[in-house]
């Protein structure tokens, strides 16, 4: 057993006369071990997470219902999707508008906050850390918003400018048009420092302090170059997976919508993909239209993430 | 010369005395800790008002201004949570014992099963490894409303429709939990692995006596993590029988009322709260420590 694995780590003991396939069987056998260690999980994700994303795939392919057998159609359900579906064009669009916007500004409020806080005193520290990420496990505490911004003129927002006369009668926030995608953006900013948020306080103590010190032996002058020469580079892995999380989540975005602006939000103007496809997935069971609505989520998510990864990647080269 | 003083200076810190951190002025510091006492109140008048309005009678609910603090402290509103909760055709202790065991049987399989497949991942070279940590990696790409319906129709097909286990299982299979764990992993010491070999201790041994009791703070991170899921979930459209919806979905359904309601939705939200965050305060430290390795490449 010894022996073997000394042959394994030492690939100069390894015998010269196997073909590749050999030393593939070798090694599997040699690993058997750490697949045991690993079969249980690996199933469970497998199943739950990486064939649906196929199986979507496949059934946006044909008609299912779930009752009768998937009947095959081709593309029509995309056709359909782009062509045909209104209401899927305004949920694309409401979609883009709200990742574009919460996406990159929650990203940069967390970064920021989490610079400014790892300055702190420790406790001070904590506490700050608590009050931004908090939200973001509240549950429904968000609802305090159906408050903030209710439409009477108990509403906070509507008693605040009522009061200081910017308005003459209450808004109805939640149910007109215009304000429906800024008081999503507003929500779920709030909601959004979540664990990238965590990951760049971590990151922060990880950045070497005595590169500030050596910076500020070459010139370094002030915070912001220090930021940008120094913190950001270091930074990177962590920058790097707070992207995937915040790209991911604003993508996403439901749940909220559907709470404080209804399910269907007056003429569609809080609906995102996410509530288009539980339309599709969970009250028409439409399941082949609703797959479909899936995989073109899936492509836009993973688009997104490539593309931003290849960008991000280059700070500090 | 005064570089190096600069230097000695840099060690003593606080904001209103002279002696500033290397390269901060006074000016930045007060404007940039104005912004954020700005932002903090931002994201914790929320959470306050939920916490006060719980506490508070009726009323002074609808005060404007409203008052971050109640004048008379009531518990009011958790005495009518409970009489809608003694109304429910189904004992709310029921509810309770669903959220309790989906919460406990899925936090403990996740920090098991995830921690033996992120060992081999972390910390050794075998055929599919790769491959499969870049699966797990993309699978953090896309949100799990991606994979519904067809996670919908393999329930269907197995029978774990309306049964507990069609919100754990796919609880103990998520990633990010897998992530973290590798990445934390990692930073066991080889020498102590390779000695243990030499030892002639089993890869499982390894993993249960020397990694395990390593990486404690990632158990705790995956932990929370999952524990802040699983409590958060309703049961969604995977289970429909009452008597086996989770606590958050009774809340939510007393929480929809109109906003007559605010001081009830208030005291749901607060007892809906106040688990996670208390749970997040005590964990803090490991939590962050977990982060630290989160890092991509």
């Amino acid at each position: 057993m010894e022996q073997k694995d000394v042959a394994v780590k030492n690939p100069q003991v390894k015998p010269k006369d196997r073909t590749r396939w050999q030393q593939f069987l070798h090694d599997v056998k040699q690993s058997r071990h750490l697949y045991v260690l690993m079969i249980p999980y690996a199933l469970l994700f497998l199943l739950f997470t990486v064939v649906p994303v196929f199986m979507s795939l496949g059934i946006s392919f044909t008609y299912y219902n779930l009752l009768q057998k998937p009947t095959f159609i081709g593309f029509d359900n995309y056709l359909k999707l782009f062509l045909e579906d209104d209401v899927f064009i305004i949920s694309l669009k409401n979609t883009l508008i709200l990742a574009i916007v919460t996406g990159p500004v929650s990203y940069i409020l967390a970064f920021v906050f989490a610079w400014l806080i790892n300055e702190l005193p420790k406790h001070l520290k904590s506490i700050m850390t608590l009050i931004f990420y908090a939200p973001s496990i509240s549950g429904n505490a968000f609802l305090m918003w159906l408050i903030i911004f209710s439409g009477d003129a108990h509403g906070y927002l509507n008693g605040f400018l009522l009061k200081y006369g910017m308005i003459d009668s209450p808004i109805i926030w939640l149910k007109t048009e215009q304000y429906v995608l800024p008081v999503l953006i507003i929500v779920q900013l709030w909601l959004s420092l979540g664990v990238s948020f965590l990951a760049f306080i971590a990151g922060l103590k990880n950045v070497d302090k005595t590169l500030y010190e050596a910076g500020a032996i070459d010139g370094i002058q002030n915070r912001w170059q220090e930021l940008w020469y120094i913190t950001l580079p270091q930074m990177k892995p962590q920058l790097l997976f707070g992207a995937v999380m915040q790209i991911t989540s604003s993508l996403a975005i439901a749940e909220i919508s559907i709470s404080l602006v209804g399910f269907p939000s007056v003429n569609y103007a809080g609906h995102t993909i996410v509530t288009h496809l539980m339309d599709f997935g969970t009250i028409q069971f439409d399941l082949g239209y609703a797959s479909a609505i899936a995989t073109v989520l899936f492509l836009i998510m993973v688009g997104a993430n490539l593309l931003v990864r290849k960008g991000l990647r280059r700070i500090g080269d | 010369m005064t570089r190096t003083k600069k230097l000695k200076k840099s060690t003593k810190q606080n904001i209103f005395t002279k002696k500033r951190k290397l390269n901060r002025s006074l000016v930045g510091d007060l404007v940039l800790f104005l912004m954020l006492l700005g932002f903090g109140f931002f994201s914790a008048f929320p959470l306050i008002m939920t916490v006060s309005n719980a506490f508070k009678p009726l009323d002074e609910l609808f005060l404007f201004p409203p008052k971050l603090l109640p004048r008379n402290l009531t518990t009011e509103n958790f005495r009518s949570l409970s009489e809608l909760m003694s109304q429910s055709w189904i004992p709310f202790s029921r509810y309770f014992f669903n959220t309790i065991f989906n919460t406990v049987v899925g936090t403990i399989g996740h920090v098991i099963l995830a921690s033996m497949c992120a060992y081999p991942l972390a910390k050794h070279k075998f055929p599919g490894r790769k491959l499969f940590f870049t699966i797990v990696v993309y699978s953090l790409m896309f949100a799990p409303q991606v994979t519904s319906t067809p996670n919908y129709i393999i329930m269907a097909r197995i029978g774990l429709i309306d049964t507990p286990w069609a919100i754990i299982l796919p609880a103990i299979g998520s990633s990010l939990g897998l992530y973290l764990m590798k990445q934390f992993m990692e930073q066991v010491p080889d020498d102590l692995i390779e000695s243990a070999t030499i030892d002639g201790a089993s890869e499982y041994r390894i993993f249960g006596q020397i990694v395990m009791p390593l990486v404690k703070p990632a158990w705790i991170t995956l932990i929370i993590l999952l524990f802040q899921r699983l409590w958060a979930n309703t049961g969604g459209t995977f289970i429909y029988s009452e008597e086996l919806k989770p606590v958050s979905y009774a809340l939510s359904q007393i929480a929809q009322g109109s906003i007559e309601r605010a001081g009830t939705i208030a005291a749901v939200s607060f007892v809906m709260m106040i688990v996670p965050v208390t749970m997040f305060i005590l964990s803090q430290s490991q939590i962050l420590e977990t982060f630290q390795t989160s890092g991509m490449k």
